[in-house]
């Protein structure tokens, strides 16, 4: 069909770095751990689909196997960060990140 | 002066230099490793073991140092020993090396000072039998040999002031060798600070004569003489005459010569007799294509040494220490040999210094012999009497007095002390008309005071009644004949060594003056004052001269039997003034000594505890701990700002990179 505003790559990189940027947003600013790891996640994803993107612009399937690695690197590290948050809840009671100040001199 | 073609030397490599200056310094190092052993281990070697090893290194020294100068006889004439033991520094253009050279000079002071340091190691086998520091002692005298060694075999300036600083080091440790005893101790210490500021001339002197010539070398400096003005040379010369000064006890710098009395006898003979005392004269006599070229430091240097032998001779008048008296006497002769090299007769300096070192290192030990036999007694008025019971050491030191008064025509001091006289007057004085006549009057009666002063001890000691304690006079007995040997055959050499320098004016061959011409020969100034035929004159009256001292001297002391000066009272203060040593020690107190003190204790109470600690170190403490407490505001400890710092860290690079 006939697009009024063709799409081009260059929006999927666009939208890549949009997503990057609302997750690195919401990794430093949120209070709940859990919406930390989630906007992290989103970070990865929005890697992924900005490396999908050059596979698709070079006609390489490159890209898709670095894709492959990320999303199984991504799932463990969820696991990980998931056990970290248990082990901190066992510590503390509370998920809020503005409570973990040991580091504080 | 004609200064026309350098005779060039000829260098001749010899390959067994290494070993005159190798043996006294291995035979340091061991009986020192030794002594160090010996103590940690809480034991004691046997004195054996060290006397051996040192006196060992001390004649094999001379015994090298002999075949050496055998070796140097029969080369051709203007031939020079070298040899180079290695680089020593080398910076760009700056090239300097460690090496040795033997001229007739050096050959002369070699053989000399081997000879009579054998022969003091020898005698303080007896001498300090049965002190605790034996080993010590004996590794401190070798390494003074060695340096001392260092010193007249130097190629070049550095290494000799390497020996020069080696000499006044070793002085420090022998002279405050009984350290337990503060007195003695500070004596050391005044011996080596006094020496240190001579230093301090010497560096100048050094510093320069690079400037001006970029070399050490003697004989590169030799060669491009004419490259120094009459004014830089007499800079240079001044600043040398000044460590010399230092080094050799003359004004201003001899304060610490009597007070090195404190240390033992067999030091006293051997540092401030024979060795360390003349380094200042070598160093004159080196330099005199130098002093050639500055007729006013030559000019003072001579005004110096007869003024200091005047001094020495007036002081040891009224000392009452025998070893004291040696001392001031020591100051005088060296006043004579400064003298000597002042006019330009560096040969006369060189043999004064010579029959200087014989009869004064036989005289310390003979009078050590003395100490000894009366259990450490050493004021002279506590003495008398004692030839008929320690016949040898007193013939000894009779032999030797004979020697520096000159009352045997011809042997011992005679010949040498009458050069200086006849070349002080012989000489015309370029810049001051009338001081050769000045400086000849002056010696002349100096000369007279050193018979009177000696003769003076000698009859105190031993001749007339002894006048001391009852029970030492039954014990009085000879020394050991490890000591009283070595010093009868110094005071046979004193005797004889007058012979070398038979003066020409009566038939005389002048050995040693013709040995060290071709170093002189150069420098020599023409004696044009006074006609030559006038020398035998001077020479009888020198010798009347001191027989009057001795004769009044006898009469004074030996058939009037007073002890103290008589003259003296005539002038009022006198005596006092006399007994404080002219107050010069005063005068340094008040003008050098104080003002030092008083510096360092401000540098280190005012300066460094209250400035520099207390406020500005503790100053830049308060203020690290104030910016610690601003920078510290922004560890909230909470992640999330670590991980802000962390992606703005990554941008900034990214940015970075892509630009």
């Amino acid at each position: 069909m006939e697009l009024l505003y063709p799409i081009t790559p260059t929006h999927y990189l666009v939208l890549s770095a949009v997503l990057f940027g609302i997750g690195v947003t919401g990794v430093l600013s949120r209070k709940n751990i859990f919406i930390s790891l989630m906007s992290l996640e989103l970070m990865l994803n929005a890697v992924n689909l900005s490396f999908v993107t050059f596979s698709r612009i070079n006609g390489d399937i490159t890209g898709h196997v670095i894709v492959l690695f990320v999303v199984a690197i991504a799932a463990a590290e969820a696991c990980v960060g998931l056990a970290i948050v248990i082990a901190l809840y066992r510590l503390k009671e509370t998920v809020d990140l503005d409570l973990f100040q040991s580091l504080k001199d | 002066m004609g200064l026309e073609t350098f005779q060039y030397k000829t260098l001749v490599q010899f390959d067994w230099i290494w070993v005159i200056l190798a043996a006294p310094l291995l035979g340091a190092l061991i009986n020192g490793s030794l002594v160090l052993i010996a103590s940690r281990r809480k034991t004691v070697f046997a004195p054996t073991l060290y006397a051996t090893l040192a006196c060992g290194a001390a004649v094999l020294s001379f015994v090298a140092a002999w075949f050496t100068f055998l070796h140097f006889k029969a080369l051709p004439e203007g031939s020079v020993l070298t040899q180079e033991l290695f680089d020593w520094i080398e910076a760009g253009p700056f090239h300097v090396r460690m090496s040795f050279e033997l001229d007739a000079l050096s050959m002369t002071m070699a053989v000399f000072i081997t000879f009579v340091s054998g022969l003091i190691h020898l005698y303080s086998i007896g001498y300090m039998k049965d002190d605790p520091g034996f080993g010590r002692f004996f590794t401190y005298l070798n390494l003074f040999l060695f340096s001392m060694l260092v010193l007249v075999m130097a190629e070049n300036l550095l290494v000799l002031f390497l020996g020069w600083e080696g000499v006044g080091f070793c002085s420090y440790l022998l002279i405050g060798f009984w350290f337990d005893d503060e007195a003695k101790a500070n004596a050391g210490k005044k011996a080596i600070i006094v020496n240190r500021i001579g230093d301090a001339g010497f560096l100048a002197g050094l510093l320069v004569i690079f400037t001006l010539a970029g070399t050490f070398n003697f004989n590169d400096l030799q060669l491009g003489k004419h490259a120094f003005s009459e004014w830089s040379a007499t800079l240079i010369c001044l600043c040398f005459f000044f460590g010399a000064a230092g080094k050799s006890a003359q004004i201003p710098l001899y304060i610490w010569l009597p007070d090195a009395m404190a240390g033992p006898t067999p030091v006293s003979a051997l540092i401030h007799a024979a060795t360390m005392v003349t380094a200042g004269v070598y160093l004159i006599a080196r330099l005199n294509f130098l002093y050639v070229l500055a007729p006013w430091a030559s000019t003072i240097v001579a005004v110096i040494g007869c003024l200091t032998a005047l001094l020495g001779a007036t002081l040891a008048l009224s000392q009452n220490d025998i070893k004291k008296v040696l001392a001031y006497s020591t100051i005088s002769q060296l006043g004579f040999m400064f003298l000597g090299v002042g006019v330009s007769a560096y040969e006369s300096g060189i043999f004064h210094l010579i029959t200087h070192g014989f009869f004064k290192a036989c005289l310390f030990l003979a009078a050590g012999s003395v100490i000894h036999s009366l259990k450490g007694e050493q004021d002279i008025r506590k003495m008398g009497g004692l030839l008929k019971h320690i016949p040898m050491t007193s013939v000894s030191f009779l032999l030797g007095w004979m020697a520096i008064t000159g009352i045997l025509p011809f042997c011992g001091g005679f010949n040498s002390k009458d050069e200086i006289l006849w070349k002080a007057l012989s000489t015309p004085n370029p810049v001051i008309p009338f001081l050769s006549q000045l400086l000849y009057f002056t010696a002349l009666f100096t000369a007279f005071l050193t018979a009177y002063y000696m003769t003076r001890l000698v009859v105190l000691v031993f001749f007339g009644e002894y006048r001391g304690e009852k029970d030492l006079y039954e014990h009085l007995h000879e020394s050991p004949k490890i000591m009283t040997l070595p010093v009868l055959l110094l005071a046979i050499g004193s005797l004889f060594s007058g012979w070398i320098g038979m003066p020409e004016a009566i038939g005389g061959g002048n050995t040693l003056g013709k040995f060290l011409q071709p170093i002189f020969h150069l420098s020599t100034v023409e004696s044009t004052n006074v006609s030559s035929k006038m020398e035998p004159l001077l020479m009888a009256l020198s010798w009347l001269i001191a027989m009057l001292g001795v004769g009044v001297a006898w009469y004074v002391y030996g058939l009037k039997h007073k002890i103290s000066p008589m003259l003296l009272k005539l002038i009022p203060g006198g005596q006092k003034a006399l007994e404080k040593k002219y107050y010069v020690d005063e005068l340094y107190d008040i003008l050098v000594v104080r003002m030092v003190k008083g510096f360092a204790n401000w540098i280190s109470d005012r300066l460094v505890e209250q400035i520099l600690i207390n406020r500005i170190v503790e100053g830049l403490v308060q203020g690290a701990a104030l910016l610690a407490h601003w920078t510290r505001k922004t560890q909230r400890g909470l992640v999330r700002f670590y991980l802000a710092y962390v992606v703005a860290g990554a941008a900034l690079l990214i940015y970075l990179i892509l630009h």
